[in-house]
């Protein structure tokens, strides 16, 4: 194990628990409401687009705050979001490739 | 940049740096880069494959939504408790540390019991109706359940296809990784996000274990605790995707 501090602990401003607390409130919500929205059948294909962006959201959500990239260096953001952004292409790039919904 | 570096300098904890930032923490991004690659052509794969299956259970036939709706939120509650822990570490406080570890590691446990239950009511999943309830929702143009319509026409209805009325289907129908290729793609992926799971468990129960030794884990050596919780909110991102993705779209009717 380590001995070693953390740097970016030092310098930069965390979120108090109650923030912390907040954040898995809204995720918690934010999933009841992924679910109800899956059973209005008469939203029809408007349900994938919108359960794509609330997704989306609680994503970024434990990205930003509870992965600390708000806060920490930026360079870190860069290396996650690029593998993130390289991964979503690949996925993009499949199903356009096989045709998923032809 | 150059203040992390003369600060680091001045704490003489660790070797300078050329980014000025601390090389374990920027290895575990690195690492979580390349895994959000690694689901991500799981997942790409899944989808790929989604509705290619020639044979059933497909994903209406055995998902049980609100069972991983539960699973889902134990997941969502584990990442508050893991951050609440770091954050009580930062206070000092190891009391309150320990408390949310062990909390965090509960709620992981938690989270696998419920995909050891899922993997094996799937794959023991029994399909049981009774002919007359499916011939009623096709007269009236109602949704029927793939599995359902499979062993519909193959037991409900006689040579002439006449409906057995008073004939009942009660039919093993469970989900192996050999079964489809919903079966393979699928254990594929929830596997090895299971897999993560199981590590990142065990990797916050050896920080608690260790945190009982003076001077192992304290305020100001707080970085082994920060890389396992990045890993732990990392295996929630995943998480919060495959359940969109994989769950929810996959018993959507339409997709």
């Amino acid at each position: 194990m380590s001995q070693e501090m953390n740097p970016s602990e030092v310098h930069n401003e965390h979120p108090t628990a109650g923030l912390y607390f907040r954040i898995a409130m809204i995720l918690s919500v934010v999933t009841a409401i992924e679910v109800g929205i899956f059973y209005l059948t008469w939203l029809g294909y408007w349900i994938i687009p919108i359960l794509f962006v609330l997704s989306a959201g609680k994503f970024a959500l434990v990205a930003m705050y509870y992965m600390h990239l708000k806060f920490d260096h930026k360079l870190f953001s860069l290396m996650f979001v690029g593998g993130f952004v390289l991964a979503t292409s690949v996925i993009f790039a499949l199903i356009f490739l096989f045709q998923v919904w032809l | 940049m150059a203040q992390e570096h003369i600060a680091t300098a001045d704490h003489g904890e660790h070797e300078a740096t050329t980014t000025g930032l601390n090389h374990r923490k920027m290895l575990m991004w690195a690492f979580l880069g390349s895994d959000c690659m690694f689901f991500g052509s799981l997942i790409a794969t899944y989808l790929v494959y989604q509705g290619k299956s020639l044979s059933g259970p497909l994903p209406i036939d055995v998902f049980d939504i609100p069972v991983t709706s539960v699973s889902t939120f134990v997941l969502l509650m584990s990442s508050m408790s893991m951050v609440l822990a770091y954050s009580a570490l930062n206070r000092g406080n190891m009391k309150a540390f320990r408390i949310w570890m062990v909390s965090t590691a509960i709620m992981g446990s938690t989270f696998i019991g419920f995909q050891v239950y899922e993997f094996s009511s799937f794959s023991t999943h029994h399909i049981h109706f009774e002919c007359s309830e499916v011939a009623e929702k096709i007269e009236h143009g109602e949704y029927v359940k793939a599995g359902h319509n499979h062993f519909y026409q193959k037991e409900c209805l006689d040579q002439n296809g006449i409906l057995k009325a008073d004939h009942h289907v009660d039919e093993e129908y469970g989900l192996k990784p050999q079964t489809n290729l919903f079966g393979t793609t699928f254990f594929t992926l929830t596997g090895f996000h299971g897999a993560h799971v199981t590590l990142g468990v065990v990797w916050l129960l050896s920080i608690f274990f260790l945190s009982f030794k003076k001077g192992v884990i304290t305020r100001e050596k707080n970085l082994d605790v920060d890389l396992a919780a990045l890993y732990w909110h990392f295996v929630d991102v995943v998480w919060i995707v495959i359940f969109t993705v994989v769950y929810l779209f996959g018993v959507f009717e339409g997709f």
